[in-house]
């Protein structure tokens, strides 16, 4: 599955694009547990999970070809 | 051309957002621009820096146009965010609201910029003298925010 990355997210990782080896379908708690565990210069870091540019919540499902992204505390305006 | 809600790279100009609400319905034109400012609490800022999930940006700053027009009926909406490198006193955002009479239009503004706060993927990079930081959490995203 591939994620896009913003702003501070982006910075640690030097990735605006990472990969992350899932098993397909997930929720986006899953998936932010995913991430945690296999980018670990994330650990502590909170973001909200987008897909398709919309906000989803925790308990809903991330498909593979979605478009995902990481949406970290904003701060426009 | 402009579009009505975007997420621009070069400096605003804001007649055309000024001059898009304005219609024969319309009494009152509220404006509303956000500046780079040098001093935040002490901290000299040198400039900053925006970024934004672009095509995510535009559909949330369209999402707040139509929570104002659901909350203030008539109320006509154009909101322009710039994003790159900004010097001080530049223009970072644009919000026009224009109503039939004044109230709306000054309320609806306001509802704007603290909706872009929660909502709108754009992030802001404070560059000092001795360092730089994204900022977060002005008013930090909460899915309980989305349903208002």
């Amino acid at each position: 599955m591939k994620v896009m990355l913003f702003a501070g997210l982006k910075e640690k990782t030097g990735e605006s694009r990472i990969t992350l080896n899932t098993p397909g379908a997930m929720t986006a708690g899953e998936l932010k547990q995913a991430i945690y565990a296999q980018f670990p210069s994330l650990e502590g870091d909170v973001f909200q999970v987008a897909c398709n540019e919309s906000f989803v919540k925790d308990d809903q499902v991330v498909n593979e070809d979605d478009e995902v992204a990481l949406i970290p505390p904003v701060s426009g305006g | 051309m402009m579009k009505q809600f975007e997420v621009v790279e070069a400096p605003i100009d804001i007649n055309r957002y000024h001059e898009y609400t304005i219609d024969e319905k319309q009494g009152a034109v509220c404006m509303f621009t956000g500046h780079v400012r040098e001093w935040t609490k002490g901290t000299r800022t040198v400039h900053l820096e925006y970024e934004a999930y672009k095509p995510m940006a535009e559909k949330k700053l369209a999402q707040i146009g139509e929570e104002i027009s659901e909350r203030w009926p008539g109320v006509r909406t154009t909101i322009a965010h710039r994003v790159g490198k900004l010097e001080i006193s530049d223009i970072a955002v644009v919000i026009v609201t224009s109503a039939p009479h004044r109230k709306d239009s000054y309320r609806a503004n306001e509802y704007a910029i603290e909706r872009i706060k929660e909502i709108v993927p754009i992030w802001k990079k404070e560059v000092w003298e001795d360092g730089e930081e994204w900022m977060g959490d002005q008013r930090q995203y909460h899915p309980s925010l989305e349903e208002k």
